[in-house]
């Protein structure tokens, strides 16, 4: 029977490591990824899993570590976030043009200065274009149901690439949620063992990172482009079986809340997808029909299923929770490559730093767009930033910036 | 010939089982490439002042250098430079303690 316990996101992931049976796990301590580690370390330490934990100095010798562990032919685990991701920055691409199979936690985090030790994706979106899978859970259950395909994914020989599983700082990492721990069998059947496309030993030599035809290389970085493409198939087989295993389907490279006979979708990632969802309710009962699209996977990007979900739809709202500097923010670049339709557009920036956005913010986020639909017919706005209740259009080509925008409907004015 | 088939008969780099190619090469001469290319200066022999003591083989980094035994005037062990692979970084030139090896200018356009 699994069992059913109240555990902070990083222990879900703990747990996650441990029923994948991983063999060794690296890393260095950061807020707040922390917990995943001292997790991992007191079941090691009661005997309730059998890895090597290997304390290392940096963020960069984490992942040297594990990847060491990995290519020597080990399941292998880091686990990091913000200005350790930052430090560890060289070796992601490593370890994933070395196509060596390894999972990585990143507990998304604002990057300094000033410090903020709060949730932003800045540091997540940074990897996006190292060759690694990229996944971002909305709760804790999802963290560490992530976590265990994230490893048959990673490990799978149409793939041999390594995989992120995200969650969001604090808002997943340190609260309490109802997790289902799945029974170690469950797993083991899920969990063939560990495939990898060359192992480095003792006694059989092999040269890694050498010098190759500029031809070569390019031909290995494309074959790494073919193999996330590829993934997206890997990733609805694994998800499919893992729901007859765990009653918990994870078919879908997105998840969508009530997008079907919506005018109006809300597209994001990441815990926040959860306040979206109640936000769609409530939207619903103005007489608004939104519907919630929620990514779980950025890389490979589920590309058809947006350009699907986008048909027929009036109005795209992208939340994105960091900004790409002189453009707009990364979601939003992304999601509006793929959708073909072309409705109307609007990129939010919000919760940048932490700053707390709820349902009730998303909702008048909502309606603001939509009212620009009403009044001006079809609107594409890269970025309008929402901020304390008022919105700011900040987007390229739009000379001069407009300090301030207006107020959001249904705010009292706020700050700002 | 794509570069893929090139890196493979360079014994470069490998292919795994399913097709991906990898930054990986097995121990083998020539695993970076043919260094010869490389080199403005060769390493010459002056075998009578050789003699024996096998510090040019030591340090060579490229593990160019092979010495044949018996085969110098005096019956020493003397250098002989795999000049395919050597790349003329001159340490044998260095650390030879009685200056048998020089390093004498490769004629511009060959090599
Ligand atoms: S020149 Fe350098 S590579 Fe050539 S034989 Fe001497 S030490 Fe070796
Ligand atoms: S270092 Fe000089 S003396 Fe010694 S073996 Fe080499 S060439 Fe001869």
């Amino acid at each position: 029977m699994p069992a059913r316990m109240g555990l902070r996101g990083n222990e879900a992931v703990a747990y996650a490591v441990k029923l994948a049976r991983v063999e060794v796990v690296a890393a260095y301590p950061i807020t707040p990824q922390t917990i995943v580690v001292e997790k991992i370390d007191e079941l090691i330490s009661k005997g309730e899993m059998d890895a090597e934990m290997i304390h290392v100095e940096s963020e960069h010798s984490a992942l040297a570590a594990a990847y060491g562990a990995a290519v020597g032919g080990v399941r292998a685990f880091t686990a990091t976030a913000s200005h350790g991701l930052a430090y560890m920055y060289e070796m992601l691409w490593w370890t994933a043009a070395s196509r060596i199979p390894l999972v990585m936690a990143i507990i998304t985090r604002a990057i300094g200065p000033p410090w903020n030790i709060h949730v932003e994706h800045a540091d997540i979106m940074s990897t996006r274009d190292t060759g690694w899978l990229i996944s971002m859970a909305e709760n804790n259950q999802e963290a560490l149901d992530l976590t265990i395909i994230m490893f048959r994914v990673t490990e799978d020989p149409r793939v041999y690439l390594p995989g992120i599983v995200g969650l969001d700082g604090f808002i997943l990492s340190h609260t309490v949620e109802p997790v289902e721990i799945p029974d170690q069998e469950a797993v083991d059947a899920f969990l063939p063992p560990r495939r990898q496309p060359y192992t480095i030993e003792p006694g059989d030599p092999k040269a890694m990172g050498n010098l190759v035809p500029d031809e070569y290389f390019e031909e290995l970085r494309m074959d790494m482009h073919r193999s996330m493409l590829e993934a997206r198939r890997v990733i609805m087989e694994a998800g499919r079986e893992y729901g007859k295993l765990t009653g918990r389907d994870y078919s879908g490279l997105v998840e969508c809340y009530r997008c079907g006979d919506a005018d109006t979708l809300i597209v994001g990632m990441g815990s926040w997808m959860g306040d979206a969802k109640v936000a769609v309710d409530m939207l619903r009962e103005k007489g608004l029909r939104a519907g919630a699209l929620r990514l779980r996977w950025v890389r490979p990007f589920p590309w058809e299923e947006l350009r699907e979900a986008g048909l027929g739809k009036r109005l795209v709202v992208v939340l994105d929770r960091s900004i790409s500097f002189g453009h707009a923010g990364p979601l939003f670049l992304e999601v509006s490559s793929a959708l073909e339709a072309r409705p109307s557009m609007v990129g939010v920036p919000a919760g940048i730093g932490g700053v707390d956005i709820s349902y009730e913010d998303i909702a008048r986020i909502v309606e603001e767009a939509y009212g620009m639909v009403e009044e001006r017919g079809r609107v594409f706005i890269p970025v309008y930033w929402y901020h304390l209740g008022r919105f700011y259009r900040l987007s390229p080509g739009a000379a001069p910036p407009e300090a301030v925008a207006r107020a959001a409907p249904g705010a009292g004015g706020g700050g700002g | 010939m794509s570069g893929v088939e090139a890196a493979r008969r360079g014994l470069v780099a490998r292919i795994d089982p399913a097709g991906h190619p990898l930054p990986l090469s097995e121990a083998a001469p020539g695993s970076a490439g043919r260094t010869g290319f490389w080199r403005t200066h060769r390493p010459v022999l002056e075998p009578a002042r050789c003699v024996g003591c096998y510090l040019c083989w030591l340090y060579c980094p490229e593990d160019v250098i092979e010495m044949a035994e018996g085969a110098g005037p005096r019956g020493q062990a003397v250098p002989v430079i795999d000049y395919e692979y050597c790349k003329g970084c001159g340490v044998c030139v260095d650390v030879c303690p009685t200056r048998a090896l020089k390093l004498v200018e490769e004629p511009i356009g060959e090599g």
